[in-house]
């Protein structure tokens, strides 16, 4: 049981019952806006962990997993722009196209490495971008509205906002699991030995770069859903969340909560985006506060919040 | 005589103006242990890198059991039962000793496009593991993180992990490196159990050791072969002797 009831356990813990509960506090206080935020933050924690799934667990350092959020986006938006509102139909077109999009530029991708495998990634991303802004019929440079919901008939009602809160939830808390299977079975570490010594890995008879490229389409995948889940939230997609800045973001909420770590993603994504938002309601310079702050994180805690959260359960 | 295991037929690889390998032609023998000596530069673990497909060489063929195997990664050639040490300790530092040689093994036992069960669970695996390092005498340190290992044990995990793939030809590259007296007294004694076992070339800079194990011995110099036979032909080579054993040698005729 010791080592169960460690501080970063009970973070972890912590976190969760809040997660759950947080309908319940805004019903109660009746503050709406904490409930649209935390819906804003799950469905970006859910791509922060994909993104970490890649990056923490395969070494790949992908600087265009925004491209995916907007894939899923636009999967939704325009199906919903040409009259198909079915979820059952939009969600899985999303998945489908992200993990293509993922085979097509992993397949390319990795045959670099390094500072070229980030440069390639977020040139795809910024292809991908520019392709969007020029979708004319579907609002170009402007983006898209989607004047309704994805619909899954009498199941869910994705405009109600608890509803759709815990949809995400869900979707979040499957996804993390999904992974944590994944990190531990055969796959997962056979990827992770990739990362560590990929010239061992060919010699005892793997090859490495396949699992790569099925970790790159998993990856891909699963943030495609959080990019479905963020049109949904925002009832508007455009190129924006494919810019190369939002592919930034991501990674700063994988390195700001702990590469690596299953619930890390998660713990970053809410530090960083509340933070951004308390910040940003004191001056407008808030990434002068920002910055620094992950500096500190990247230069003294290299495992993150968990990284530290960890340090002391051990210390 | 039977079918060399291992067939290199000119073999050359070249560095830019450096020539590596030099029309290189050697065979294995099923069962022999043979040794690769030479003095440092002369090419000995780029020879092996080319025999496990870590280097391409520019021209000539390696075949194993027949098979021409020059062109395959080297995932593959594991696949056909090609296994090496490395002279480098290369093993996955962030990993406990077991898992290196399970993963070894996964590597073995079907296809490892599998999701959702805890490989870490998979008995067959783990006892392959426990197997492996019991033969390199490594039972008690198997849930210990290789970073934490000492060097000697992780010279012998290097062995294990090799032995894991179930291999039919042991590449060792310089097995002893940086070993103390005792260490290499283990090894060389590891050594003479695995060679009843497993056809082995054996990379070493240890004269005492090399005598003492091979069958057969043969002698690159600038990626050439200057000399292959049996360790007392070697040792009366008059080229060899020029070329190489006389700075050692107070080595080979205590030997």
């Amino acid at each position: 049981m010791k080592s169960l009831l460690n501080p970063r356990n009970a973070v972890v813990a912590l976190v969760i019952a809040g997660l759950l509960l947080l309908p319940v506090y805004s019903a109660v206080s009746g503050n709406l806006f904490i409930l649209t935020m935390f819906t804003r933050i799950v469905i970006l924690a859910l791509a922060a962990a994909s993104l970490n799934l890649i990056m923490g667990y395969g070494g790949m350092m992908s600087f265009g997993h925004a491209a995916y959020l907007g894939i899923g986006g636009y999967a939704v938006g325009i199906l919903a722009f040409e009259g198909i509102g079915s979820g059952f139909i939009q969600w899985p077109v999303a998945l489908i196209a992200s993990a293509l999009f993922a085979l097509v530029i992993g397949s390319l991708s990795l045959r670099t490495r390094g500072v070229y495998f980030i440069m390639i990634t977020l040139a795809f991303a910024q292809m991908a971008y520019y392709v969007a802004s020029a979708l004319s019929r579907y609002g170009a440079d402007d983006g898209l509205t989607i004047y309704k919901r994805s619909s899954f008939g009498p199941l869910v009602d994705l405009s109600n906002r608890t509803q759709f809160y815990y949809v995400c939830l869900a979707c979040l808390f499957g996804g993390i699991y999904l992974i944590r299977r994944i990190v531990n079975s055969r796959f997962g570490l056979v990827l992770q030995g990739v990362r560590s010594n990929e010239q061992r890995m060919q010699a005892i008879g793997f090859n490495a770069n396949r699992y790569r490229l099925v970790c790159f389409v998993i990856s891909g995948t699963i943030c495609g859903l959080s990019g479905a889940l963020l049109a949904n939230n925002t009832d508007f997609v455009s190129p924006a969340v494919m810019y190369w800045t939002r592919s930034g973001d991501l990674m700063v909420m994988v390195i700001l909560g702990g590469m690596g770590s299953l619930f890390g993603p998660v713990i970053g994504t809410i530090v960083f985006l509340v933070l951004e938002e308390l910040l940003s309601q004191v001056t407008e310079y808030w990434a002068l506060i920002m910055g620094p702050l992950l500096l500190l994180i990247v230069l003294f805690a290299r495992g993150g919040i968990m990284g530290l959260l960890g340090r002391f359960s051990r210390g | 005589m039977a079918e060399p295991l291992l067939r290199i037929a000119n073999l050359t690889l070249r560095f830019g103006g450096l020539v590596a390998t030099d029309n290189l032609s050697m065979e294995v023998a099923p069962g022999e242990l043979h040794a690769i000596i030479g003095p440092n530069g002369a090419g000995k673990t780029t020879l092996i890198s080319q025999l496990t497909g870590q280097l391409m060489p520019n021209s000539g063929a390696i075949y194993v059991a027949g098979q021409d195997i020059t062109r395959l990664p080297s995932y593959e050639r594991s696949a056909l039962g090609l296994a090496r040490s490395f002279q480098i300790t290369s093993l996955l530092r962030d990993f406990t000793a077991a898992d290196n040689v399970a993963l070894a093994a996964q590597a073995h036992a079907g296809h490892s496009f599998r999701f959702w069960a805890d490989a870490r669970k998979e008995q067959p695996l783990r006892e392959a593991a426990r197997a492996a390092l019991k033969r390199v005498g490594l039972e008690e340190r198997a849930d210990v993180l290789v970073s934490e290992l000492s060097h000697g044990e992780q010279r012998e995990l290097e062995l294990a992990v090799a032995l894991a793939t179930r291999p039919q030809l042991l590449l060792l590259d310089e097995p002893m490196a940086g070993l103390g007296v005792t260490e290499s007294q283990r090894m060389v004694a590891l050594l003479k159990e695995l060679r009843k076992e497993f056809t082995i070339v054996l990379v070493e800079h240890d004269m005492e050791a090399v005598f003492a194990l091979a069958d057969r011995i043969t002698v690159l110099v600038y990626g050439r072969v200057i000399a292959s036979g049996k360790p007392d032909e070697i040792r009366s080579d008059e080229e060899v002797k020029r070329a190489y054993l006389g700075e050692q040698h107070a080595v080979t005729s205590q030997g």
